[in-house]
This record gives structure tokens, C-alpha cells and sequence, in this order.
């Protein structure tokens, strides 16, 4: 499958990245190269088999749904990149 | 003998018959990192204060016999991926730099209740995603065996740290290979256990579904003893099994008499090193000498479960990797004008080439119009992988094949090729497919001196059995004292 220019665009934003001009370039190589290599799943003698999602096979773990505080806020906040009046500041979101 | 060259088995026995102090121990530890830190680059944190402080702590306490324990005062490096409480975890990247971490990953719980000391956080290729540490975001770390050379990723530098004597032993992540891998390439144990037998709370996700922390040790009774340490149910990660706790320990007879050992000929075949498929013969000779049952077998796997292993581990890692966003912690970029610009810029900004090329194609095999070819297909892989794994293990009691195609390969030659820096991992993947443990043990080393591993995998949950034949193998080669870095 050959990837587009357009492709990649549309790819990197679904993933919230920006590509630079002469990056694209290089990641289009690369995503190409490892597509060829990867589509040989698709010669693989999978028919009938199902799909597995994880390596074990616990299906629905449950829990108490409890509430367990943490404590240590200032820990947390320590982490923000910009805070106020404890909490995590971000930009205008409603225009 | 130096303090730094002892095991664990060793150091805990001076320790108990008072030949060596904890104080010692530690300074000699910390003098050591301060003498070679400069040639290997191990680390991305010491934590030389906190240590020794923590080492008068718990000499103090043991003398009131407030906290007793075997493992107390024994230091540790923790792989710098594994969430430690008030400490730095930067997964060597940009993005968490500045991340301290407000809680303990469930393992460090477990080693900090054994009154352990960290010695530092080591350092790895970028969010786990490599295989040569060539990837970190802060500097590379060489191969003590030659600096010329890589140590393996991604854990290289806890692969690089126990082989240099600069922490006595380790503990590294598994996805793909990046425990055995820089294992086999530093010439010290590296143990990857069954899926869901550690608990990966605190581990920060690449592939939630493939990842398993696992120990770096000198040697495998060390192995087993850390093994001992980290195993456990925990109701914080739900893929975490509850299993009856086991000494690992009591495994090592010694013994490998009938044991019976599948050698899957496409493990030796095309772009293994010749003189790794020479070395490993010699080895599969050895076990038969030991009274081993070898018998060679097709396992017709590895391109399959390597193609597929990249796209279920970059699916993955691109939905894991979306928690970094510039907002509760983490990097944020200092141009925006609005929330969509916070995203991504921060993320444009703070991750290296390799995480954005692998959260490129994980969104791509996840996007619509291409998840039947790539990501159903690669699913339905996983099960194929696992059937013949299950069949072969139906024969045999473990199977045995090289870690890694090759030796230990030189700074620079792979990272250009992204390609050819994934098919390095041809021999580890499928074990992480299928959820197995593996282990990998020194066997040799090559012309030039370099190590050669040799990776022993079993059914799930049959730890005891690959350490027993690992064991077995270790007393009857001594690979440590036969063979040292330069360093």
C-alpha cells in the first residue's frame, strides 16, 4: 500500500503532531518501509482464527468500587506546568 | 574480590556475617558510579545522598532490630521508566524531564519494603521505544564490554549499570526484548516473566498488553532472588494474576536430566551472525552433555510475529502515549494561543523522532479504512503465534534459541534505519506476543570479544523451569569468571 502526502498530514493530526516541511519527507520513507515489512500479517494463514486482545485471558476483572483518596496534592500540582488557586491552568477553551 | 564485583547471593552473605557493612557496601557502590559513570552514561538520576543516608537508616534500624529482612541495605537501579515516589522518572525523554512522580510504582513498594537501596534511575531509549539507548533524549550510554558499541536497548542502562558493577543488580521493562536484548549484549542475566505475573502499576505504559518488568541481575540465582522480590498480585493493575507466591530460588537443582529442549531450526536460519549460530551449537552440546533431551523442530513464526508485533506495539503506544498533552504534567510548549495549540506543540516539541514515528504508524494501522489489513490482521497473528507455541510446548519443556541475531553492534550503525534497528528484535518478540517468560544468559562471546546470549523460553508461569535450566547451564560454563569488560 503506497502512503500519500496527504495521508501523512491527515495522520499526524489525528495523532495531535505537527510535522515540519522537511520531515515529511523522511516519515513518509520510513512509514512506507515499515508498512511493506509489516504487511506480510497479511500472508499469514490466519483463516478462521480469532482474535486475541491481550496476553492472558482474565476477561472482566472486577473490584470493590471504592474510593481511596490521595492525599498528597501538592505532589500532584508540583508536576503542573502552570497552576492557580490549586488547579491545573490552562487556556480560554470557549472563544 | 571487589565489593562491586560481587552477586547479590554474595553480598548478602558478607552483609549477614558482618564481613562487610551496609555503609560499606553502598560507598563502595556510589564510588564505583562516580569512577565509570563518565565512560558508560548509565544513569539519568544518582542518587548518591539519599542513599547513603538511607544506608545509615537502615543500619540503625537493624541494630534495634526494628526492621530485619535478608535483602535490607542491598542496592538497586531502578530502570528510569518505573515510577518512583519524589524521585525523578523521565522515561529519557524530554517530555517528562521535569516529572517527579507522586507515588511508588507497586514493584518499588515491594523493593523499598524490603529495605533496599535505589541507587539512581538508569537510563533507556526514549519511552521504552529502542533497542540500543541510542534513542534517550540525554545522552547515549556505551557497552562496557567495548564503548565503542551499543549496550542493547532498551534498558541498556540497566543492562550497562550491573554488567560495569555500578549497581549489583537491576530492574528493566520488557515489550519487545528490552530486558533480554541489553542483556545479551552486556553479557548479564536478563529475565522477562510470564505476562501478568508482575505487576505493572506505576510502569509508564508503551503496550499495555505486552509490557512485563523484569529483573537484571550478574548471575540467575540473583535472577531468582529479585524475581522472589517483584512477583505478586495487585488489585491496581487488573491484567496482574493472583498466583500462589513462589521461592524461585528452590528451582535451582541444578539438574537438567531429561529435561526436554526444543531448538526451533528459523531461529538459526538467515541474519543470525554466524559465529553467534556456532556459539549457541556449542551450548545446545553442553545441555546435551548435562543429559538434556534436544530435539530440533519448526517454528515457523518469528517475521510473522515481528511484523506483528509493531503494529500491536505502536497501535498501543499511540493511544498511551495521548495522556501527554501539556496540561497535569509534563512538558508544556511556551507558544500557543489556544488549548489544540498546547497539544500539539508540547507534544511536536518533546518527543524524539522514534516515539513520533511509531505513534505515526500506531495511528495509521488504527485509522480507519486501514484497521482490517493491519491491526484485525495482526490480532488474528497473535493467536496463530500463541497455537504454535502451545503446540510446541505440548513436546518440550523449554525452547532455546540466540536473544539477539547478533552481538552487540556499534554506536550509530543502526539508528538511521528504523527498519533495521526493528528487525534486531527478530528473536524476542514472539515471547511477548504469546505472554511467555524468556530469559537470557551469557553463553560466550565472540571474536571480538563481545558476549553472546542465549534466550531459554517456556510455557506461562514456568519460571521455575527456565531458571532451573539456566542455572544449570550457568554452573557448568561459568561464564563470569571466564569472561569481564575491559572496563
Amino acid at each position: 500500500m503506497k502512503v500519500s502526502k496527504e495521508e501523512i498530514l491527515h495522520i499526524a493530526k489525528l495523532a495531535n503532531l505537527n510535522l515540519k516541511e522537511e520531515e515529511i519527507d523522511t516519515y513518509l520513507l520510513h512509514l512506507q518501509d515499515i508498512l511493506n515489512f509489516a504487511n506480510i500479517v497479511n500472508n499469514a494463514p490466519v483463516e478462521g482464527l480469532s482474535e486475541t486482545i491481550g496476553a492472558n485471558k482474565n476477561y472482566n476483572v472486577f473490584r470493590k468500587d471504592e474510593i481511596i483518596n490521595f492525599e498528597d496534592n501538592e505532589a500532584l500540582l508540583a508536576n503542573a506546568p502552570e497552576k492557580e488557586r490549586n488547579m491545573f491552568k490552562i487556556p480560554k477553551v470557549i472563544q | 574480590m571487589e565489593i562491586t564485583e560481587l552477586t547479590v547471593h554474595e553480598l548478602k552473605e558478607k552483609l549477614a556475617n558482618k564481613e562487610l557493612t551496609i555503609t560499606e557496601v553502598t560507598k563502595a557502590y556510589i564510588n564505583r558510579i562516580n569512577e565509570k559513570e563518565k565512560d558508560i552514561g548509565a544513569f539519568v538520576t544518582t542518587l548518591e545522598e539519599q542513599s547513603l543516608q538511607k544506608a545509615k537508616e537502615i543500619e540503625e534500624k537493624m541494630k534495634t532490630n526494628e526492621i530485619k529482612g535478608e535483602l535490607a541495605g542491598i542496592p538497586i537501579g531502578i530502570k528510569d521508566n518505573i515510577c518512583t515516589k519524589g524521585i525523578h522518572t523521565t522515561c529519557s525523554s524530554k517530555m517528562l524531564e521535569n516529572f517527579v512522580s507522586p507515588y511508588d510504582a507497586t514493584v518499588m513498594e515491594k523493593v523499598n519494603n524490603e529495605n533496599m537501596i535505589n541507587l539512581g534511575k538508569l537510563n533507556m531509549d526514549e519511552f521504552a521505544m529502542g533497542g540500543s539507548t541510542e534513542y534517550s533524549a540525554f545522552h547515549i550510554t556505551k557497552n562496557p564490554w567495548n564503548l565503542n558499541k551499543v549496550p542493547g536497548g532498551s534498558s541498556g542502562g540497566s543492562a550497562a549499570a550491573v554488567a560495569a558493577g555500578m549497581v549489583p543488580w537491576a530492574l528493566g521493562s520488557d515489550t519487545g526484548g528490552s530486558i533480554r536484548q541489553p542483556a545479551s549484549f552486556c553479557g548479564v542475566v536478563g529475565m522477562k516473566p510470564t505476562y501478568g505475573l508482575v505487576s505493572r502499576y506505576g510502569l509508564v505504559a508503551f503496550a499495555s498488553s505486552l509490557d512485563q518488568i523484569g529483573p537484571i541481575t550478574k548471575d540467575v540465582e540473583d535472577c531468582a532472588m529479585l524475581l522472589n522480590v517483584i512477583t505478586g498480585h495487585d488489585e491496581k493493575d487488573s491484567t496482574s494474576e493472583n498466583r500462589e507466591k513462589i521461592d524461585y530460588t528452590l528451582s535451582l537443582k541444578n539438574d537438567v536430566k531429561g529435561m526436554k529442549i526444543g531448538v526451533p531450526k528459523e531461529f538459526f536460519g538467515e541474519g543470525i551472525q554466524e559465529e553467534v549460530k556456532q556459539k549457541l551449537e556449542e551450548a545446545i552440546e553442553k545441555y546435551k552433555e548435562l543429559g538434556a533431551q534436544i530435539e530440533e523442530f519448526s517454528l515457523d513464526i518469528a517475521n510473522y510475529a515481528l511484523a506483528t508485533y509493531y503494529i500491536i506495539a505502536c497501535a498501543e503506544a499511540s493511544s498511551n502515549l495521548g495522556r501527554f498533552d501539556g496540561i497535569r504534567y509534563g512538558y508544556r510548549t511556551p507558544n500557543y494561543d489556544n488549548l489544540k495549540d498546547i497539544y500539539k506543540n508540547s507534544r511536536s516539541e518533546a518527543f524524539g523522532s522514534e516515539v513520533k514515528r511509531r505513534i505515526i504508524l500506531g495511528t495509521y494501522v488504527l485509522s480507519s479504512g486501514y484497521y482490517d489489513a493491519y491491526y484485525k490482521k495482526a490480532q488474528q497473528v497473535r493467536t496463530l503465534v500463541q497455537s504454535k507455541f502451545d503446540e510446541a510446548f505440548s513436546k518440550y519443556d523449554v525452547i532455546l534459541t540466540p536473544t539477539a541475531p547478533t552481538t552487540a553492534f556499534n554506536i550509530g550503525e543502526k539508528s538511521i534505519n528504523p527498519l533495521e534497528m526493528y528487525l534486531a528484535d527478530i528473536c524476542t518478540v514472539s515471547v511477548n506476543i504469546a505472554g511467555l517468560p524468556g530469559i537470557s544468559i551469557p553463553c560466550n562471546v565472540d571474536k571480538e570479544g563481545m558476549p553472546i546470549g542465549m534466550q531459554l523460553i517456556g510455557q506461562k508461569f514456568s519460571e521455575e523451569t527456565l531458571l532451573n535450566a539456566a542455572y544449570t547451564f550457568e554452573q557448568a560454563t561459568k561464564f563470569r569468571e571466564n569472561y569481564k569488560p575491559m572496563l
